[in-house]
């Protein structure tokens, strides 16, 4: 009868730790946990049975938070909300009590406390007392591998948002103890032993399932982890970033022909994506990844049914540093002197500078004989092509009346002998915001209509369609966390950095293939450290990047660089820079007196 | 002469006086009496307090020989405590007692808001005003952080769990008020220490009514109530919006403003009209005895769609046997419970809804309902408009239906061979049964993506089934050699909870269709044991001690120990006062004990390793398959139990004759190794927090009772009953080091925004107490928006700037009833006071701002807000404003919870029979300085409060 007092768990979603890897499935399902660990928020989607708690589960997810330290602190990103402390992202005006900054630091705990209990659980004593051998075995080891890589990943996060934490690997115990902390060298070195270590156990690159890392992954995370070296531990480490990016690039993946494509409900089919966190409208739900995102932008007099959501969350916008970074000018003679030599052949209409009257707008003969071609900028109105500046001939849709176009920069092609055109708009396409209705200046962070909305991230399919859960609730979207272009642009950086490995003819050529992908008509004939800041704000933004990026360059904390609303000020104003590492939460410098504080907090 | 029925001895004091004349005596010092100008026919009335009045005829001129017998109020009354009975007078501990008689009247569905005020330092806050609402009970404040706070509560000795009963607002509502013949509530540690490791926050004993031995007795009562809300959250009257928006609105907002001009909160609020019926029939023997009853219950709340509906029944039945050395008592009891639950979600949108926006538009897609619409796809928005309230209630039916039974079978048996030696068995069982759904309706605005409607399905359902054997031996020795009375008990308890369900959510659309289930088990058991020793019946020891099992805890650290003493000193007794005619009674009571915790709620396995398996909405994708993953869940191998250790000093006192009675009680509580949910360093545990014995907490207060009866005379009696406590709490420690810059940690999250907290449990405080911002006002009083006082000086606002300001916790309570009887008349109030609670007004920090109203992100809705916003005409959401204390009001109260007046008509079906006619009033006045709605709010955030309506009963009783 007193032995009634040892229950054990009736329920059968429960398992014993001792018995549930009787099941030889169930270590894929605890692996896939981990790699949950970044998607949802708990056991019972999209919330309940929160991992973490002390905060609202679904504002903790740790894309979300992680998004939020990145992003919201930086130029590229405001969000309207009086959610507790939020304010003081971009404001850089936080501190130790911060919620957030407590509840990023808390997800990548659990995340690496997930991780250890998994390798402590798949030891090789503990694998062959329980019979596994073969290829159960095999894939099993692979499995520790990739636990491995994301324990290194949130360790990763960690050395970037804090720099000296606590340290745990699957030899420390499960219980109330207090870990010792790790100074930021340390664990630079750790995470990239580790990565170097598991490297040959991960699956080639693109030869794992979807959405599980490979080595391009390990590489991938090496070349950050090399390209930021000297900020963590004062050590440049270009050569190495050079040489993790290379092998990336040479691993055979290539660019997604359309940029939009990234980041739409379908982008598990976008190629040059390395690794992905994987959401589903039906089965991966929660409230934070990219259901956050594209709710959270949407606002003001954008339509939700254009995203493949039903609602909008009125929160997140950018400001006009991002906006104005793509205000790069265009110089349309030397572009159309590049084509060839000027030809008789020209447009004429209100579309155009000299309205109906001409003296027409010039097209360029092109290396094929009868097709011409120009970049102008054109007016809202109407055009004809017609050669000599004259009405002797003139020729304008199928039916011959006049072609509308709206105004923005096109490619004009004209076909002389089989008599077509196409007038292509030539705008960035990466420059995805929504202005109808918004300020591009910010008066007041929390009107959602001051600074301009960002489309970029889209529940909806390349053919429009919306995503699988039909309420529109919860999206299918993948959030690319390492793609190709990233790769290209640490690679660009490093060489220009001094890295050896690689050469700028390269690196140039790289940044005029993301603009080309992007449909840009202008190209770089020259690059340099600044360019490569912009150009990965332009490629990158709102892709979680940001706040390493500007830290790296010097440019995050103090008065070197300011943005709307930086310190509190519209303006921008100058912050100290101890902000370039997040406090250690008072939490945990409460719960574990080995901790030393973060200088400045 | 007069004697007493009891003890055979003489009363003094008796008065004695011809019925319908002044002319009366008073008995002497040997009981006896003389009566001049009495006439044979006259009827003579003998009463004395603590007795029943007996009438007696005369009908000759020889003496009249009376005998008393103590009435139910009497202080010799018997106290039910653990596993045994006691007398008022003979009790060590902390007891209070409250008979039926003296219990709350009217329309009251559940057995602890007859409660409400009637014991010192003991809090019921009912959860508002559903029909056959829930209630949070609180006896001297709260001993735990994070474990419960909630007492134990047994019914005819089965100790139910504190875990509620799906389906049901109140598991309690099993027991028909109607049926209950007592409360005893245990407070302080030496009474509670016997049910070790649940009583640390108190016990609350329910007994319900038995046959009685004589004739076959029936009783019918009925009543009908009317439940009418006299309290509106005070939103902007159509006019009052309009003007707002012209004022404050861009141009698009202006253009939004309709036609129609409704008082949302008038559409969703009705007349609710309940009505009772309960009849009961009893009789015995003195070998037998039978009760039983049936009662039915129809509750309509005033908001609409929630109602009540219930059916109970109950047989008791006790027997003697064996030269009655054997008694057998079998209690049970069973309800069937049928709810409709309305969303309270419409009290909310009812002060947001736009009062110039029509109820209905039949152009609309949505069953009839306007709703707000977007321009540019038609659709119902999603996020951030208000829904319509009506649609809200009329398109949803969320309905249960719950069967519970409670039943026990108790053996007592006096051994032959050994008449002063006890056994006790006591089986009982505790199984419920619910099922329920909550269905809304294909023409809500819940739409697909593609632009159709589709409503929502869920379905759930629970079985619990908690068992309960009690075995112990009692022994009680006279050892007149020494003038000793000794009373040993020891005993063996087993409890085990069982409970299981499942809910279904989605059911319409099966690609998301979510399933989950849960099975749990809890099991409970204890050895215990006490000792009274008597000495001269002046001097009573009590020692109990308890070892208790609980399977959350594992290893060495599953027992826990519990040990309590206590003395009284029954200072009447002594020489010195035996013969003082104005004290009456004097008692001194020392205490000191220690109980223990180990309830946290859900959590039934926190110190085993485990695995979860996720929900098929929390897959991950490997390849093109998603598959549900396994979590490793924290533990704590260490947790053990929490204690909370009790001094209790208290005095029972009575004056000339016990007409002023009372005690008076002083108590200091420390508990320690708080069975706290805190933060575990970082890397350490499976998760950022889990369970931990971490931190203590201390409570101390000062508890009055005070009974006086002015008037006592035939025709015309008055009873008035204070009763009053003083309690304070504070943190005393919250983590392993001695850190003192530990903030502590915030609670209490409120309506706006995602993660505001507006409370902190921090060292040298209360629990829950305010952690806001100091407002900066005007000259004229109004507050200043975004302008707070910079308390640590470093020039601009942070976190940092935040102070301890109040808390939810009232320091002072008092509870005053009057009972008036006038010949057949008889006259009841209750009145009771909240000191010192303050309240956060979310409703007004949520609604009156600008940006709630006027949001720029959805330019396609306007939302009506509180009037408040016209005095401060905040405009931002902003993170300082929620946290301003400016909406932390001071929400002392005083409240007429009951106002009655009865007749009764005496024999008017022939002898023996009885008609009670009464009429109540409940919740009849509030007096309050407090802006929202009702001060009374458990844990201080104020925010869609179901209200509480007044409610105006006519109730009959028939005895025959």
């Amino acid at each position: 009868c007193l032995n009634d007092l040892d229950t054990l768990p009736n329920d059968d979603d429960i398992a014993l730790a001792d018995e549930v890897f009787n099941d030889p499935s169930a270590y894929k399902q605890v692996l896939a946990k981990l790699y949950a660990g970044l998607a949802i928020s708990g056991q019972e989607g999209p919330a309940g049975l929160p991992d973490i708690s002390g905060i609202d589960e679904g504002f903790s997810q740790y894309l979300r938070q992680y998004w939020l330290a990145q992003e919201v602190t930086t130029d590229e990103a405001v969000i309207g909300w009086a959610d507790g402390s939020l304010p003081d992202y971009h404001e850089q005006d936080w501190n130790s009590g911060n919620e957030f900054i407590r509840a990023l630091y808390n997800r990548i705990f659990y995340q690496i406390t997930s991780c250890n209990a998994f390798l402590r659980q798949t030891t090789p004593d503990l694998l062959s007392g329980r019979g596994v051998e073969g290829s159960l075995l095999t894939e099993v080891n692979t499995y520790r591998a990739e636990a491995r890589f994301l324990r290194a990943l949130s360790y990763y996060h960690a050395l970037d948002f804090f720099g000296n934490v606590p340290f745990v690997d699957e030899s420390d115990p499960v219980g109330y103890f207090t870990p010792e902390q790790m100074s930021r060298v340390d664990l630079f070195n750790f995470v990239e032993s580790e990565l170097l270590d598991i490297e040959s156990s991960l699956t080639a690159p693109m030869a794992n399932e979807y959405a599980r890392v490979d080595q391009a992954g390990a590489w991938t995370l090496l070349a950050k982890l090399y390209l930021n070296a000297e900020v963590y531990t004062g050590q440049v480490k270009y050569n190495e970033a050079v040489t993790y990016a290379n092998k990336v690039i040479n691993a055979g993946y290539s660019l997604e022909p359309n940029y939009e494509n990234l980041f739409l409900a379908d982008n598990h089919t976008a190629s040059g994506v390395i690794f992905p966190i994987a959401f589903d409208g039906l089965h991966t739900q929660s409230y934070g990844g990219t259901t956050f995102l594209i709710h959270a932008a949407i606002g003001g007099s954008m339509a939700p049914a254009d995203f493949g959501v039903n609602s909008g969350w009125g929160g997140n916008r950018t400001t006009s540093a991002l906006v104005n970074l793509f205000n790069y000018t265009f110089n349309s003679t030397a572009a159309n002197n590049a084509i060839g030599a000027p030809s008789n052949w020209g447009i004429v209409g209100d579309a155009t500078v000299n309205a109906w009257n001409g003296p027409d707008m010039t097209l360029y003969q092109t290396g094929t004989s009868d097709v011409y071609q120009a970049y102008y900028q054109l007016q809202s109105g109407e055009l004809k092509f017609r050669p000599d500046n004259s009405w002797g001939s003139d020729f304008g849709d199928s039916n011959g009346n006049n072609i509308s176009v709206s105004a923005g920069l096109y490619r004009i092609t004209v076909n002389t002998a089989d008599k077509t055109y196409t007038l292509e708009p030539l705008t960035d396409a990466r420059a995805m915001f929504h202005t109808d209705g918004q300020n591009l200046e910010i008066a007041d962070i929390p009107t959602f209509t001051e600074g301009y909305g960002i489309t970029k991230f889209k529940n909806v399919d390349r053919d429009g369609n919306a995503g699988s859960d039909a309420s529109g609730n919860f999206t299918d979207t993948d959030f690319p966390l390492f793609r190709l272009a990233d790769v290209y642009l640490m690679y660009a950086e490093a060489v220009l950095r001094g890295g050896s490995g690689g050469d700028e003819a390269t690196a140039m050529g790289y940044v005029n293939e993301l603009r080309t992908r992007a449909n840009s008509p202008v190209q770089v004939s020259s690059i340099d450290l600044d360019l490569i800041l912009d150009e990965r704000a332009r490629e990158l933004y709102w892709e979680g990047h940001r706040r390493t990026d500007l830290i790296r360059y010097g440019k995050f904390s103090d008065g070197s660089y300011t943005w709307p609303w930086k310190g509190g000020v519209s303006d921008g104003a100058s912050t100290s820079s101890h902000l370039d590492l997040f406090p250690i939460p008072s939490t945990d410098m409460n719960a574990n007196p080995n901790l030393q504080q973060n200088t400045g907090y | 002469k007069v004697t007493d029925k009891a003890t055979g001895t003489e009363l003094p004091g008796v008065n004695v006086i011809v019925k319908g004349t002044t002319n009366g005596t008073v008995t002497d010092f040997d009981g006896l009496y003389t009566l001049d100008k009495a006439n044979i026919g006259d009827i003579l009335v003998f009463s004395f307090i603590g007795f029943n009045n007996v009438e007696v005829a005369i009908k000759s001129n020889e003496d009249i020989n009376v005998i008393l017998e103590e009435s139910a109020e009497s202080l010799q009354e018997v106290v039910i405590i653990g596993y045994g009975t006691t007398t008022k007078k003979d009790a060590t501990g902390a007891v209070s007692s409250v008979k039926a008689a003296d219990i709350n009247k009217g329309a009251i569905a559940s057995p602890e808001q007859l409660l409400v005020g009637k014991v010192a330092g003991v809090q019921v806050t009912t959860g508002g005003g559903a029909p056959g609402t829930g209630s949070t009970i609180r006896i001297r404040g709260g001993s735990s952080l994070r474990a419960t706070n909630n007492p134990l509560i047994i019914i005819d000795g089965v100790p139910l769990d504190n875990e509620g009963v799906s389906g049901t607002r109140n598991p309690l509502n099993i027991v028909n008020p109607n049926d209950i013949e007592s409360y005893s509530i245990l407070k302080d540690a030496s009474a509670t220490a016997i049910y070790g490791s649940r009583a640390s926050n108190g016990v609350i004993i329910i007994t319900t009514k038995k046959g009685k031995s004589g004739g076959i007795k029936a009783n019918y009562s009925a009543n009908v109530s009317v439940q009418e809300n006299t309290q509106f959250v005070d939103a902007m009257s159509a006019t009052d919006f309009k003007g707002y928006v012209n004022a404050n609105g861009v141009a698009t907002d202006i253009a939004l403003i309709g036609n129609a001009d409704n008082n949302w909160q008038d559409e969703i609020f009705q007349t609710g009209i309940g009505t009772d019926h309960n009849i009961s029939l009893s009789g015995g023997s003195d070998k037998f005895n039978v009760r039983g009853s049936m009662g039915y219950t129809n509750l309509n709340g005033t908001l609409k769609t929630s109602k009540l509906e219930r059916a109970t029944y109950s047989i008791n039945i006790g027997t003697k046997l064996f030269d009655n050395k054997l008694k057998i008592d079998l209690n049970t009891k069973a309800s069937l419970i049928g709810n409709r639950f309305a969303d309270q979600g419409a009290i909310g949108n009812a002060i947001s809804f736009d009062p110039t926006q029509p109820i209905y538009d039949d152009s609309l897609p949505f069953g009839g309902y306007f709703e707000w619409t977007s321009p540019i796809d038609g659709r119902a928005i999603q996020t951030g408009a208000p829904r319509n309230p009506l649609a809200l209630l009329e398109q949803r039916r969320n309905e249960s239906s719950v069967k519970r039974f409670i039943g026990n079978i108790q053996f007592d048996y006096k051994m032959h061979f050994l008449p002063d030696l006890r056994a006790n068995l006591n089986l009982g069982i505790d199984k419920s049964s619910s099922k329920g759904f909550n269905n809304i309706f294909n023409s809500s605005t819940t739409q697909l993506a593609d632009g159709t409607n589709l409503g929502n399905m869920a379905t759930y359902n629970q079985e619990k089934e908690n068992q309960l054997l009690d075995f112990y031996l009692n022994y009680v020795k006279n050892i007149e050699s020494i003038d000793s009375k000794i009373d040993v008990m020891a005993g063996y308890s087993y409890q085990n909870f069982l409970n299981e369900g499942g809910d279904v959510s989605n059911l319409q659309d099966t690609s998301i269709s979510q399933i989950s289930d849960y099975s749990n088990e809890l099991n409970l058991q204890s050895f215990f044991g006490r000792l009274n020793y008597t000495l001269a019946n002046k001097y009573l020891f009590t020692f109990t001690y308890r070892a208790d099992g609980s399977s959350r805890f594992r290893g060495d650290n599953k027992w826990g120990k519990f040990p309590s003493a206590a003395f009284a000193w029954k200072m009447k007794e002594e020489s010195f006062l035996q013969d003082s005619n104005t004290i009456s009674d004097l008692k001194l009571r020392v205490g000191w004990g220690i109980t223990g915790q180990q309830d946290i709620g859900d959590n039934y396995n926190p110190a085993l390793a485990t695995y979860l398996l996720s929900t098929n909405t929390a897959q991950y994708q490997f390849g093109n398959g998603f598959i549900s993953t396994y979590r490793a869940e924290p533990y704590n191998t260490t947790l053990k139990w929490e204690e909370t250790t009790t001094y209790n000093l208290g005095l029972d006192f009575g004056f000339l004759n016990d007409r002023i009675n009372g005690s008076i009680d002083g108590y200091f509580r420390e508990t320690v190794d708080l069975l706290n949910f805190i933060s575990f360093p970082a890397g350490s545990a499976l998760s950022n927090a889990d369970y931990a014995n971490i931190g203590s907490l201390e409570n101390k207060g000062v508890e009055l009772t005070l009974n006086f009866i002015p008037i006592k005379t035939d025709d015309l009696d008055l009873t008035l009953s204070l009763n009053g406590a003083w309690n304070d709490s504070e943190i005393t420690k919250l983590t392993t080091n001695e850190s003192t810059d530990y903030d502590g940690v915030e609670i209490g999250g409120i309506s706006g925004g995602v993660g505001n907290n507006v409370q902190i449990h921090s060292v040298g405080y209360a629990p829950s107490t305010f952690y806001v911002y100091e407002q900066v006002y005007d000259a004229n009083g109004k507050p200043l928006e975004d302008v707070y006082v910079d308390r640590d000086g470093d020039g601009s606002i942070t976190l940092d700037d935040r102070y301890r300001f109040e808390n939810p916790n009232a320091d002072i309570t008092l509870g005053f009833s009057t009972d008036l009887n006038y010949k057949n008349w008889n006259f009841t109030m209750s009145w009771r006071g909240s000191f010192g609670n303050y309240v956060y007004n979310n409703v007004d920090s949520n609604l009156g701002f600008k940006l709630n109203l006027l949001n720029t992100a959805f330019p396609d809705v306007i939302s009506n807000g509180v009037e408040n916003i016209l005095e401060t005409g905040f405009v931002n959401g902003g993170t300082e404003r929620y946290l301003s204390d400016y909406y932390v009001q001071d929400a002392s109260f005083v409240k007429l919870d009951n106002i009655g007046v009865g007749y009764n008509f005496n024999n008017v079906f022939g002898e023996g029979t009885n008609l009670k006619l009464n009429a109540t009033v409940q919740n009849a006045l509030i007096i309050t300085d407090y802006e929202g709605l009702d001060p009374e709010v458990f844990g201080g955030i104020d925010y869609n409060i179901y209200p509480r309506p007044r409610i105006y009963t006519l109730g009959l009783n028939l005895n025959f």
